[in-house]
């Protein structure tokens, strides 16, 4: 009952909200600049150009590195109104740059207060996922290893050989990685830490895509650990190739073994259509556009109200605990702690 | 009447080089090294002094040097072989050896794991038949993979230049030495060679840029620790957002094959080998020698070109499913509803048009450019050849400061992406030009103008015959440069239209069998349509039916 009571609630709220909204906004063709992995179904897409009257243009401007930096050089002459999709790690460089502005979107109630870095709402979180090993169940069953349960396992000599990571200069989910293990063993320890998975003969592929699909031995190499996502366990079952009913893979989500990887969305300042381009915040905060990101683009959405998809229910596994670092002292440290890890791991 | 307008031919290069080339790479640096109007040199100097930088050039440089040499001694015998013998299946060969430069890195580093990677194909074979503990090949992440990628590359760019005028040499010179007593190794190397130096001097110095600038073949292959001065450029310019040292080690780079190519050009233009508008003719397979050469060679190519490529068509099948097209017939389905989806037809389609309309800019353009440059010793040459040169993050940066007003607001525009294709392939169209260009012999124009023939008719008598040749080869490089996208365009937007490569890296971007196995399947579908193109483009022959065509069939 409660539920029926607050699911009409909101349809109302939003008829109405997008009645008003219709009534003052001139119907016009907005471009969603975002990164190549960014993903949605075409009915979410329609469902938001009969709400608004607006055309949705989607316009993938590389990875996400690339694609804030054109906007940076372009930002006297923006690429398009909205953006989606940068993250904590570049959240910094984004704010710095002053090619944002702010907006209060009336959907920030429903998102949890820890996804929210920027005090001023100028970067508005969309989307979570969190960067975690991941394992071979069936190597490990055949080879009568424990699965590792954190990050001390990899540098026992019994898991000698069997991880890859991404390097952090050159990959995303790689410098995820380097992070948590700043959190978890503090900025005087990682190194240490690094040192020692070194000695372990660990391997370091510039990219995900060789990491996951060369070295991780579920897609024939050799490596039964690999550093990918949590939401990687469920699309192992969704793009299988015969039906399973378990996953093949694991994450570990122990304590700060993992990091948060959080996505923001933002207009561009300089943007022609600042008040369409709030309704297309609102409308990718909202609850529609939350639930069909789970399945697009394998992260959380951000919004608390919205249902996971019953692969992630069953498959997914979200770290109580993950590590954290603070978009300021990435911004300040990032290159410094490369260089040292440069140092310490491929020299 | 037509002399008049012929004069300002010149200009249609010079402006697509100002606008396209020039115009971005100079915003984007003044943007770089003089943000506030103020030239800032603090990037140059950083360069100078640390020794990292020169390291990083150094080893560009060797590995460059050592591909560029191994992809000659390797290819050299094999264009022998195919312009000297008639075989069967000569033309599914050499379409075979052109198929690895459409291919994206990330599937050919792919191929290589499946095939030498620790737990591949031959090592794991090897294990059983020997009992091995270890893996006996264990190149992964060393130099030699990156050498044998860029052999793997840059193979058809010396097949196909070189073979292609081996067959125009003056089989007289070679017969008249032989009647006079000359070994055939002193054949080789007082005639042969000499003559062929034009066509290896050409192939040589693309494959030497080629590698100079290699970014996915190191980046993926070489692993973390190597690193050239293009990947350096994308790290400090993506990854640091360095602009003022990316722009700096850009500029390095220009500068380094600028001085390369003049020094190049300068040598190339002394030597004008005339060579005549007959072919020679093939032979068949007969002596024990002919037999021994060519089975070598095909050995070659079948261990370096067609084993990785195979590896890669096996393994888009599925072994799993009742159904070995399962990932095929998956790319025909949108089952999410994706508003990214894009059927196989599309991807295709769009990939056509784009390459299409690169080989005619490429083309037409390149083909002016090198009567610029045919007979005189000039500085436009070196020019022409920059854009192969020059990094794509930073004119990829450029043209989206530069093209976004009008008239010029290209930047999210349909004409940007073949423009970008054409510019890196004319380098390719004048190299393969020139050798031909120069063979002709001016006498033989004199003549024809002294007997009172007007240009136009010149042109169309004497060197259409002979250009209608390479240009198809030239047409071939444009095709295989647009189809496997190369350089800029990977940073310039496109919103409604994905091409097959951009599919492939949607599916290698997330984990799943499927997306992986779509993938490969795009991959494989990608080396068909581009088999097909070879075969349309060879077939056209630009209206050549003068020659017999025995002798003419899939000469190029």
């Amino acid at each position: 009952m409660k539920k029926l009571i607050v699911l009409i609630g909101t349809t109302l709220l939003i008829a109405a909200l997008t009645a008003c909204g219709s009534g003052e906004v001139q119907p016009v063709t907005l471009k969603l600049v975002t990164h190549d992995s960014f993903n949605i179904s075409e009915e979410t897409v329609a469902a938001f150009q009969e709400q608004t009257g607006h055309t949705l243009e989607i316009v993938p401007l590389g990875d996400a590195g690339e694609m804030l930096n054109q906007n940076i050089l372009s930002k006297n002459n923006p690429l398009g109104d909205v953006v989606f999709g940068i993250d904590n790690s570049f959240l910094s460089r984004a704010l710095e740059n002053d090619i944002l502005v702010a907006y209060d979107s009336p959907e920030l109630a429903n998102i949890d207060s820890s996804l929210k870095l920027d005090a001023e709402n100028r970067a508005l979180p969309v989307d979570y996922g969190d960067v975690c090993l991941n394992y071979d169940k069936a190597w490990f069953a055949d080879n009568g290893l424990a699965a590792p349960s954190g990050l001390d396992d990899l540098i026992d000599p019994a898991y000698a050989g069997l991880t890859v990571v991404e390097n952090p200069a050159t990959s995303s989910p790689g410098l995820a990685f380097l992070l948590a293990t700043v959190d978890a063993y503090g900025e005087d320890g990682f190194l240490d830490y690094w040192d020692q998975l070194a000695a372990n003969d660990v391997l370091v592929e510039n990219g995900w895509s060789e990491a996951y699909y060369e070295a991780f031995s579920l897609y024939g190499g050799d490596r039964p650990i690999v550093v990918s996502y949590a939401s990687s366990p469920p699309a192992e079952v969704i793009f299988a190739e015969t039906e399973l009913t378990e996953a093949p893979t694991a994450s570990v989500i122990s304590s700060k073994s993992c990091f948060r990887q959080i996505e923001f969305v933002g207009i561009l300042s300089g943007t022609e259509h600042e008040a369409a381009a709030q309704q297309l915040v609102d409308f990718m905060l909202g609850k529609t556009f939350q639930e069909d990101i789970p399945m697009n683009m394998f992260v959380f959405p951000s919004n608390s109200t919205a249902e996971l998809p019953e692969p992630f229910v069953a498959y997914a596994e979200i770290p109580d605990s993950p590590a954290t670092v603070s978009p300021s002292d990435i911004a300040a440290n990032r290159e410094a702690w490369i260089a040292a890890w440069n140092e310490t791991v491929l020299r | 009447m037509k002399k008049n307008y012929t004069r300002f031919f010149p200009l249609i290069p010079l402006i697509f080089f100002g606008l396209f080339y020039f115009y971005p790479l100079g915003s984007i640096l003044k943007l770089s090294f003089a943000p506030e109007g103020k030239l800032q040199l603090d990037a140059a100097s950083k360069l100078i002094t640390d020794s990292y930088y020169l390291r990083t050039l150094w080893f560009t440089f060797w590995q460059a040097v050592v591909s560029t040499i191994l992809t000659l001694l390797l290819a050299l015998p094999a264009a022998y072989v195919f312009a000297t013998y008639d075989f069967r299946y000569k033309q599914t060969l050499r379409t075979i050896s052109t198929l690895p430069f459409v291919l994206p890195t990330v599937v050919v580093a792919n191929a290589f794991s499946a095939l030498i990677g620790p737990r591949g194909l031959v090592n794991t074979t090897a294990q059983q038949l020997f009992n091995l503990e270890e893996p006996p090949i264990d190149i992964d992440q060393t130099i030699w993979l990156i050498l044998l990628a860029h052999v793997f590359y840059n193979y058809s760019v010396v097949l196909r230049i070189v073979s292609a005028y081996w067959q125009r040499i003056n089989a007289e010179l070679t017969q008249a030495a032989e009647t006079l007593g000359a070994s055939p190794q002193q054949r080789f190397w007082t005639i042969t060679l000499p003559l062929l130096r034009p066509a290896l001097m050409a192939a040589g110095v693309l494959v030497f840029i080629f590698t100079f600038t290699s970014f996915g073949v190191v980046l993926l292959l070489g692993g973390p620790g190597f690193a050239t001065l293009e990947v350096e450029i994308y790290r400090q310019a993506v990854n640091i957002f360095d602009l003022p040292v990316a722009a700096a080690l850009s500029l390095f780079q220009i500068l380094f094959t600028f001085i390369l190519m003049a020094v190049y050009t300068r040598t190339q233009a002394r030597i004008a080998t005339q060579s005549s508008s007959t072919h020679m003719v093939a032979k068949p397979v007969t002596t024990w020698w002919d037999k021994v050469i060519v089975w070598g060679n095909l050995g070659v190519m079948f261990t370096l070109l067609a084993a990785p490529l195979l590896a890669l068509v096996l393994r888009s099948i599925s072994w799993v499913d009742s159904n070995p097209f399962l990932y095929y017939a998956k790319l025909f389905d949108n089952e999410r509803g994706s508003v990214f989806y894009v059927p196989p037809i599309e991807a295709v389609g769009n990939s056509l048009l784009y390459a299409g309309c690169a080989i005619v800019i490429a083309l037409i353009i390149g083909l002016i450019c090198a009567y610029l440059v045919v007979d005189k010793n000039n500085w436009l040459d070196p020019i022409f050849m920059l854009p192969l040169a020059t990094s794509a993050v930073t004119l990829g940066f450029g043209y989206i400061i530069a093209l976004d007003e009008p008239p010029l607001n290209l930047r999210n525009s349909f004409i940007l992406i073949p423009l970008a294709h054409a510019l890196v392939a004319i380098p390719f169209v004048i190299r393969t030009v020139l050798p031909a260009l120069r063979g002709i012999n001016p006498a033989v124009r004199e003549a024809a103008s002294t007997l009172g023939a007007d240009p136009t008719r010149i042109w169309l008598t004497i060197d259409w015959p002979l250009l209608r040749r390479v240009l198809l080869v030239a047409a071939v490089f444009a095709f295989t440069i647009s189809m496997g996208e190369f350089g800029a365009t990977i940073f310039v937007a496109r919103p409604d239209s994905p091409t097959m490569p951009t599919a492939i890296f949607r599916f290698l971007g997330r984990p799943g069998q499927v997306n992986f196995g779509q993938a490969l399947a795009m991959s494989t579908l990608l080396m068909f349509v581009c088999s097909a193109g070879f075969v349309l483009i060879e077939r056209l022959r630009l209206g050549d039916k003068s020659v017999d065509g025995s002798i003419d069939q899939g000469e190029f």
